[in-house]
């Protein structure tokens, strides 16, 4: 009875997990970066998990029944076979080698940037993000912490000739489809972690550094960044809108947002 | 005390426990040390650091320091060879010293204090306090234990051996400190 | 003192007891008060999200307390002190035939110091501000900065004095048992020869020694960060609008120094836990566990590599992304010893003779859960696979299975299995397998649907999920039938103590060696044992801990401390050694 059901109990915990996971209601959001790199390397590990996970839980399952106390039985007095050991060893070192090669393979594209790519900066503080954009030079202005205030809210170095045609924006962040770009990432206060579920790709803004993450936004749309590291009371509602457009409305919207000349003061 | 040990007396080779004790806890405190060095030596590398004024008087700390394991070592030896008098001597020169070393560090304190270098001043200081701070608590707790334990000559062996090794982490931190 | 100075009055008997035992219960029943806490603010963390604002009382900065103290005190408060302080104090001694500890004061001592360190940390519930809500990682500067996150007055500073008092008591613990094991081994008990109970808790506090200095340090600096204004890990910051005089410090520091003990303490739980599931699962299957020689090598490789794999937590924090190469290699090369674990319980069961007995149940629940708690660290594990992974739920569901449920279902069958030997008394069995049943199901209806809510990219310290746009509609139900589990679960608890309560006193009278095992706890000569355990002489140890089913043996287990006439299992065991 109890071995019935034991047994029992686990095939169907493994049948629920199976159905859960196929029923798709909770699966990635569709991908809208050129990263399905990084989805094929999550894909390999599931899958090679999910076999592991099943076999091994039905496994059990056989176990129990099969192996269940019998009065008159007695268990087989076995306390090593080295031969099943070294082909579980090799087995599971196969497996790791599998999931893990790609995964390499993606992450050493995911830390090289290209170099054509657009440098946008990324602001966070508690609790919204801020961006950044070049303006016509391509070259974002350097910025110093010590410099921010009420009225240089990004610490902008004024006197660096490239940050006068700076572009900010304080509520949206605009991206040009299919074009690379760069993110500067930067946090005025505590961490943050700029997270775009849609892109796949996520980084802890720390005060004091710049941290980096690239991508290629392949689909227009509107998509969403959230924050990913515990920042305070207001962590749940750090977030901004993500909206990637054609090259052309893109630049429509830069040309309206203010510039560095125009708004900053030291 | 439980007779815990008797039966080992097979093993040929018997470590007393608290020797074993002992070792490992030098072990942890190495970690400790490793642990604030390797933040001072990450630390050390930002542009806000600045160096800091050494006080003459830590030579002369350090000087104080070296006799006093000296002094306990040659007691060490003398208890070996049970002559306990000339034992209790080196005990008390050793005890006299670490006092003064303990007073000569926080002396250093105060000169550093006079001359505006505070705890939050720069890192540099910062990390001065908490280094000689965190090796002079192990110094007055290794003092405290041994006023309990030292009549006990197994017990103050022990003592010694953890008194070197406070002796050599100073002289660590203190080229460390010397040197940036 | 002598062995026979049990008259030395209820003070020295039951409250300053030096006897390793005493030690052990009282460790045990401060974890398991202080974890029974844990579990309620855990229930008020689900009422939150499963309904979320149907609760006056709830704002984010008291969830955000809650969560964080829940995190704190399951990992460290409970977990921790459980398996040393509790485990360790009664097994060790009893398991390998000694009187007592190396340092039956200093133990006694230990427990002292854990207790204040808990009276400190639940001190900072009364406190104005209320205890500290920067996330149980306590990262800087949130944790550091005065206003950054609730609790930054009396709480923070609270509970970093909390965990450097902790510190001393496990190392006075830690220093303990690993010299008791290298000291006290009785005639006969060679290393080989002890029972994987004690392995675990032997490697882990030899890890716990090595790993709660760097904890030590980082606390220790946070708190001059905080209390003092040093910048040790805070850079130039503007927080609410104000710069703040701090300069140049580096929050990445923080994070290595608090991982280089944060995950060896990982290890810290699961080891003894593993060294127990080992035991349950081999004396209940009648079976010698399978490989043990392979399964003590694979427990001190995982505390070897344990210690070079901390980066795995920082994969998206900043640090050099060139490190994640480094620190994905070693983190995935500790599944291999982690997989022959599980491959050895299951063998043990193969061609068992299976008797589902409490202990043995969650000795099943324990393969089963370290099975999906630890497959489903590969893809955090895996550098890029963690990025879009990195602080979702399925981190949430990963550590809860593998480090809370997969620990406390070796914690409750060990419970359940030396109750008898502890109290003299049985547990109810039907209570629990009711406490177990729930236990395991719920724990999967619980966890299980987090790693989807993960892969979807729901990030995880939230107070509610509104703002995401890309929740599927049924997401609420879900978070409402995750609670519902959840607080089954925890009213299952409840069950449980009042069955160690109950049965304490009223319980079935146990016999001295109820599950007919072969290790030297279970051949003492009175049960309980009285304080230096043994009689006049300690036992001689003869054979190792796992001679269950001898072909040719007259019962299906043979104690260690029985003389050896040739017989297959013990010599064939060791000519293997």
């Amino acid at each position: 009875m109890q071995a019935t059901l034991t047994s029992l109990v686990l095939v169907l915990i493994v049948v629920g997990a199976v159905v859960l996971v196929a029923s798709g209601i909770w699966w990635f959001t569709p991908l809208a970066s050129n990263w399905s790199e990084i989805d094929g390397a999550l894909l390999i590990t599931l899958a090679v998990i999910g076999i592991a996970f099943v076999v091994l839980n039905l496994f059990l399952a056989y176990l129990v029944l099969r192996y269940r106390h019998r009065e008159q039985g007695r268990a087989q007095f076995i306390p090593d076979n080295p031969k099943i050991e070294k082909v579980l060893i090799g087995v599971t070192a196969l497996g790791i080698v599998i999931l893990l090669a790609p995964g390499l393979f993606a992450y050493s594209r995911f830390i090289s940037p290209p170099r054509d790519a657009l440098t946008i900066e990324v602001l966070g503080e508690q609790w919204r993000w801020s961006y950044r954009y070049p303006g016509p030079d391509g070259k974002l202005g350097r910025a110093n912490p010590k410099l921010i205030s009420p009225k240089n809210l990004f610490g902008i170095d004024l006197s660096d000739p490239a940050a006068q045609d700076d572009i900010l924006s304080y509520t949206e962040l605009h991206l040009p489809v299919n074009r690379p770009v760069l993110l500067h990432i930067r946090a005025k206060d505590v961490l943050h972690s700029f997270f775009i579920p849609s892109f796949r790709a996520k980084m802890d803004a720390v005060p004091g550094m710049v941290t980096h993450y690239w991508f290629i936004p392949t689909r227009e749309g509107k998509f969403q960044a959230v924050c990913a590291e515990l920042c305070g009371i207001g962590h749940h509602r750090m977030q901004s809108p993500v909206i990637v457009e054609s090259s052309e409305r893109f630049q429509e919207w830069l040309a309206k947002q203010p510039t560095v000349a125009a708004t900053v003061k030291p | 005390m439980i007779a815990n040990h008797g039966s080992n007396g097979h093993r040929e080779l018997f470590i007393a426990p608290g020797r074993v004790g002992l070792w490992l806890f030098l072990g942890v405190a190495t970690m400790v040390f490793a642990a604030l060095v390797s933040a001072y030596i990450v630390r050390m590398g930002s542009a806000d650091w600045h160096g800091l004024p050494k006080p003459g008087l830590l030579w002369v700390n350090t000087g104080i320091l070296l006799l006093s394991s000296a002094a306990l070592q040659w007691a060490r030896l003398r208890e070996r060879q049970g002559d306990s008098t000339n034992a209790r001597l080196g005990v008390i020169a050793g005890a006299v010293l670490s006092a003064l070393f303990l007073l000569g560090q926080i002396w250093a304190w105060g000169v550093l204090h006079r001359l505006g270098y505070f705890l939050a001043t720069n890192p540099s200081s910062s990390f001065f306090y908490l280094l000689t701070g965190v090796h002079g608590l192990h110094l007055v707790g290794g003092l405290i234990v041994a006023a309990w334990t030292v009549r006990s000559p197994e017990r103050f062996q022990l003592f010694v051996t953890y008194w070197h090794f406070l002796t050599i982490v100073w002289v660590v931190l203190f080229t460390l400190i010397v040197l940036t | 003192m002598s062995l026979h100075n049990n008259h030395g009055g209820f003070w020295t008997k039951y409250i300053f007891s030096q006897d390793h035992k005493v030690i052990a219960i009282q460790y045990t029943i401060t974890a398991l008060l202080i974890g029974l806490f844990g579990l309620v603010l855990s229930w008020v963390l689900r009422l939150q999200l499963g309904f979320p604002g149907s609760f006056q009382f709830l704002n984010p900065g008291s969830y955000y307390q809650i969560l964080t103290q829940h995190g704190m005190i399951m990992i460290v408060y409970l977990l921790t002190a459980i398996l040393l302080g509790g485990f360790g104090n009664y097994l060790i001694p009893l398991m390998i035939g000694a009187r007592d500890m190396a340092f039956p004061f200093l133990n006694m001592l230990s427990y002292w110091v854990y207790l204040l360190s808990v009276i400190v940390l639940m001190a900072a519930f009364l406190v104005p501000g209320g205890p500290t809500g920067a996330g149980w990682t306590l990262y800087p500067p949130l944790s550091a900065l005065p206003n950054a996150a609730p609790g930054s007055g009396w709480g923070i500073k609270l509970m970093l004095i909390s965990l450097v008092i902790f510190i001393a008591a496990a190392t006075m613990g830690g220093l303990n048992y690993v010299t008791t094991v290298l000291q006290c081994r009785t005639k006969g008990m060679t290393l080989m020869r002890m029972p994987l109970s004690v392995w675990g808790i032997f490697i882990a506090s030899v890890m716990a020694l090595f790993a709660f200095p760097a904890l030590f340090v980082g606390g220790v600096m946070l708190l001059l960060d905080n209390l003092l204004g040093t910048s040790f890990f805070i850079p130039t910051v503007t927080l609410l609008g104000q710069q703040l005089p701090r300069e140049g410090g580096n929050p990445l520091l923080f994070q290595h120094l608090f991982w280089y003990f944060g995950h060896p303490e990982v290890y810290v739980v699961i080891l003894p836990a593993m060294g127990i599931a080992s035991d349950l699962i081999s004396t209940h299957s009648r079976k010698p566990i399978f490989g043990y020689k392979a399964m003590v090598i694979a427990l001190a490789a995982i505390a070897a590599i344990g210690f070079i794999v901390w980066a795995h937590h920082m994969f998206v924090s900043g640090m050099n992304p060139y490190f994640g190469f480094f620190f994905a290699v070693s983190t995935l090369i500790i599944a291999i010893p982690s997989a022959v674990k599980v491959y050895n319980w299951l063998l043990t069961l193969w061609r068992g003779n299976i008797r589902f007995t409490t202990p043995m149940l969650f000795g099943i629940g324990w393969i089963s859960t370290f099975i999906i708690g630890g497959l489903t660290g590969l893809p955090l594990g895996n550098v890029i696979a963690d990025v879009p992974l990195h602080d979702t739920y399925f981190v949430v569901g990963h550590f809860h299975l593998v480090m809370g449920v997969a620990a406390l279902m070796a914690i409750l069958g060990g419970i359940y299995h030396w109750f008898p030997k502890v109290t003299g008394r049985m547990l109810n069995e039907t209570l629990g397998k009711l406490h177990f049943w729930v236990t395991f199901v719920g724990a999967y209806m619980i966890f299980f649907p987090m790693f989807l809510l993960g892969i979807l990219g729901v990030p995880r310290r939230y107070f509610d999920f509104n703002i995401l746009g890309y929740l599927p509609p049924q997401t609420g139900l879900l978070n409402i039938v995750i609670t519902v589990a959840a607080l089954t679960v925890g009213a299952v608890q409840l069950l449980f103590l009042g069955n160690l309560i109950w049965s304490a006193l009223k319980g079935k009278k146990a016999e001295a060696n109820p599950w007919q095992a072969t290790t030297l706890e279970w051949q003492t000569p009175t049960t309980p044992p009285p304080h230096g355990n043994w009689g006049a002489e300690t036992p001689t140890v003869y054979r190792w801990a796992y001679d269950y089913s001898v072909p040719g043996a007259e019962r299906d287990f043979i104690p260690q401390n029985v003389p050896a006439p040739a017989l297959v299992g013990a010599t064939r065991i060791e000519s293997t050694l």
